[in-house]
């Protein structure tokens, strides 16, 4: 796995909730996806620590939980920051420069594509199309729609979140 | 039975029969590369795609079923196009090292490449250059020469229900590894080699240990001392193109001898000191009571592993005598240097193993060394061509003495059931003295589990015999519910026993889709046996001369200090 992971910071809560999909779902056959998608909406991401929960629970091996969390883009070994930047490195994005924003972000945030700064304030990841060519490139911050981007721009949206927006 | 006919041969086979076994029936090979017998079966290659009426499009022959009235073809030019278009774009990605590489004369991918005329430079796709898995001391992984047949996965999966190994990621990033990136050597891999055996190429191989040997040959203040373990006789003939099961033991002695200044000793002289060890614990453990029973035989390193990681609570069930290979190097470096003043560090000490679970085993800080390096039947046979040695035209020689002689019961040692039906015929003896039971046939032959009951002078004795660790989870689990009481239980990591072990030569689909292995080489064993002047374990001379002159009696002080050993509870991921 790529980049530093940090460490597990689970909650009795979490790990009472992740029993629970466990105990509803181990009798269905091809249970693995949805408890993992169970677990990442509880946790946020998949790190080791819940991946063996899962196996243990399921009674299959950790080779299989992480071969099938690994296939899935939907699945993040990695935790999300308090602000998700996802930028749009689609067919538009990609012709308009969207590769030049990526390498700025990540030399910006001092981390790559798939992790999380370690304040745990932003996580980057990449998308294809948020169906808004016309503003290419484009990236999502939470909710929130930056078009037109260029490289300059990239320290005044960043420091808006950072300032608590 | 189904009819049809393959390249306009009519055949019948059996219902459920699919268009490679029909085919086979025909005379007619198709070729495969993900597919293997009893293994994995998956159709994902398209090697061995052919043309069938009813189909639409090429079929993998490995999975199609073949049906009533069905034509099929399997020489067609667009067969052959495709099939050489797969390889061609395996090579893409694929490091073409192959005048270095391990596998080169017995790799799959090779063989069909030259069957087939593929260009390896057809297409030129981005070379992955990931490092050597090179952590642990048994085996070495490269990715770059992986061709994601998955044979690996599916041998530790369901012949070893092991899964240390996975497919990780997806596309062309896809590979094969344990869960999140680890090393092999801090995964539960058992080291059992098995994954070796089934690749189709030089992506896994040993973690060969050949130039230490050499090293150790050609220094003068050392003296070099191999012993052969009872399988490698009737296996490394195959590397030498004997027929499969054949024994070429006399042969084997020869060539070792002549690798250079050393002494060659039979490894089933501690196989049958191993028994007399185990069948006195095990009396002990009944008598006594004060270790627990079933006791498990703990000649197989894999095995020992596999509870370590998956059954830590059951350790104590293990039996603490050392393995065969272990007791060897204990005995040479207490008992034979004392006897011939050698001091034990200029004594170098080589085991030829079936096995590549037994390198990490002479690594075990419990051992320190007692052996110095452990190396494979193929080891051994590259040894062999590198020395520029005839094989075939090699006499047939003797063991050296002190550790010639053993008897039938250490030989078979190499064969599932074969520790079982040793001990028996000691238990027997020491329960009752005038019992003359040679033949436990009960325990015999390549069944995934065996079971039998005993009775021997009033001790009614109920054992299970179990190979292939997928089995083997099978009578644990079976144990720990209450649902299954046995007295003994024999373990070989390998299905069909050491015959069968991760260190065998390698032989390709072609020949291993089609023949008993385990079978031809067990055998082989088994006749050595019968054909044997001692075919019980304390009939041994040379057990007895190491009793007389050094132990005193199986399980004594010196005996538990020098034979026995302890195990450690390791993590289950």
């Amino acid at each position: 796995m790529e980049g530093n992971v940090p460490a597990f910071e689970g909650t009795a809560e979490q790990a009472a909730a992740l029993r629970k999909v466990i105990e509803e779902r181990k009798t269905q056959p091809g249970c693995l996806m949805r408890v993992l998608q169970e677990a990442q909406d509880i946790y946020g991401y998949l790190p080791k620590e819940v991946q063996i929960m899962i196996a243990d629970g399921l009674g299959i091996s950790l080779s299989e939980v992480y071969g099938v969390a690994t296939f899935y883009t939907q699945f993040s070994l990695m935790p999300k920051g308090r602000h998700r930047i996802s930028l749009c490195l689609g067919t538009a994005c990609y012709v308009k420069g969207a590769d030049k924003i990526l390498e700025a972000l990540e030399e910006k945030l001092g981390i790559k594509c798939g992790e999380c700064t370690p304040d745990g304030l932003f996580s980057l990841d990449s998308c294809r199309c948020v169906g808004a060519c016309g503003l290419a490139p484009v990236m999502m911050i939470d909710d929130d729609v930056h078009g037109k981007l260029t490289v300059e721009m990239l320290d005044g949206i960043l420091d808006s979140y950072r300032e608590g927006k | 039975m189904i009819n049809l006919k393959v390249n306009g041969i009519s055949v019948s086979v059996p219902d459920g029969s699919t268009i490679l076994q029909a085919a086979k029936a025909a005379n007619v090979e198709i070729p495969t590369l993900c597919y293997l017998s009893g293994v994995n079966c998956a159709g994902s290659c398209r090697m061995c795609v052919v043309e069938a009426t009813g189909a639409r499009g090429l079929v993998a022959a490995c999975v199609y079923p073949a049906a009533e009235g069905m034509e099929v073809q399997t020489n067609t030019a667009k067969c052959r196009r495709s099939r050489k278009m797969t390889l061609e774009l395996l090579l893409s990605s694929h490091k073409k090292k192959c005048l270095s590489c391990e596998r080169s004369r017995t790799c799959e991918l090779q063989r069909l490449c030259l069957e087939y005329g593929a260009d390896e430079d057809k297409f030129d796709a981005e070379k992955p250059n990931t490092p050597l898995d090179t952590s642990s001391p048994f085996m070495i992984r490269d990715n770059d020469k992986c061709i994601n047949c998955r044979r690996c996965v599916a041998a530790c999966k369901n012949l070893q229900a092991v899964e240390a190994i996975g497919a990780i990621g997806r596309g062309y990033a896809v590979h094969i590894g344990s869960a999140f990136e680890r090393p092999v050597i801090e995964s539960p891999c058992v080291g059992c080699g098995q994954c070796i055996v089934a690749c189709p190429t030089g992506a896994l191989i040993e973690k060969s240990d050949v130039d230490k040997v050499w090293k150790a040959i050609s220094d003068p203040d050392k003296k070099v001392v191999f012993f052969t373990a009872p399988s490698v006789r009737a296996t490394l003939g195959e590397e030498f193109d004997y027929p499969v099961g054949t024994n070429v033991e006399g042969k084997m002695v020869a060539a070792i001898r002549r690798l250079g200044n050393v002494e060659v000793y039979n490894m089933d002289v501690t196989a049958d000191l191993t028994i007399l060890e185990e069948a006195n614990e095990l009396i002990d453990r009944v008598v006594n009571k004060k270790k627990p029973l079933p006791m498990f035989t703990s000649c197989c390193p894999g095995w020992i592993k596999f509870v370590e990681h998956n059954y830590p609570d059951m350790l104590d069930n293990l039996s603490s005598c050392k393995s065969p290979q272990q007791m060897f190097g204990a005995v040479l470096k207490t008992y034979y240097c004392e006897k011939n003043g050698i001091d034990p560090k200029d004594l170098f000490v080589v085991s030829v193993i079936p096995c590549t679970a037994k390198k990490f085993e002479v690594t075990r800080s419990e051992f320190d060394y007692d052996v110095d390096v452990a190396i494979t039947t193929r080891e051994l046979a590259k040894m062999i061509r590198t020395a520029g040695i005839n094989f075939s035209e090699l006499p047939a020689e003797k063991y050296d003495d002190p550790f010639r002689i053993a008897t039938g019961g250490g030989a078979i040692f190499g064969a599932t059931g074969g520790v079982m039906e040793a001990a028996l015929r000691t238990a027997a003896h020491i329960l009752d003295g005038k019992c003359e039971l040679v033949d436990f046939k009960e325990v015999r032959g390549t069944e995934p589990i065996k079971e039998a009951t005993y009775n021997v002078a009033g001790v009614t004795v109920k054992v299970a015999v179990a190979s292939g660790l997928a089995n083997a989870r099978r009578i644990m689990d079976a144990i720990k519910s209450g649902e299954k009481d046995y007295m003994f239980v024999e373990i070989m990591a390998c299905p069909g026993g050491c015959v069968n072990g991760g260190g065998q030569p390698s032989l390709p689909d072609s020949v291993r889709n089609w023949t008993d292995l385990k079978t031809l080489r067990a055998r082989a064993l088994y006749n050595y046996d019968e054909a044997s002047e001692y075919r019980k374990s304390h009939d041994s001379p040379v057990v007895k001369m190491l009793y007389d002159e050094y132990f005193g009696a199986p399980n004594s002080h010196k005996a538990h200090e020098v034979l026995h050993t302890s195990y450690v509870p390791r993590e289950k991921y």
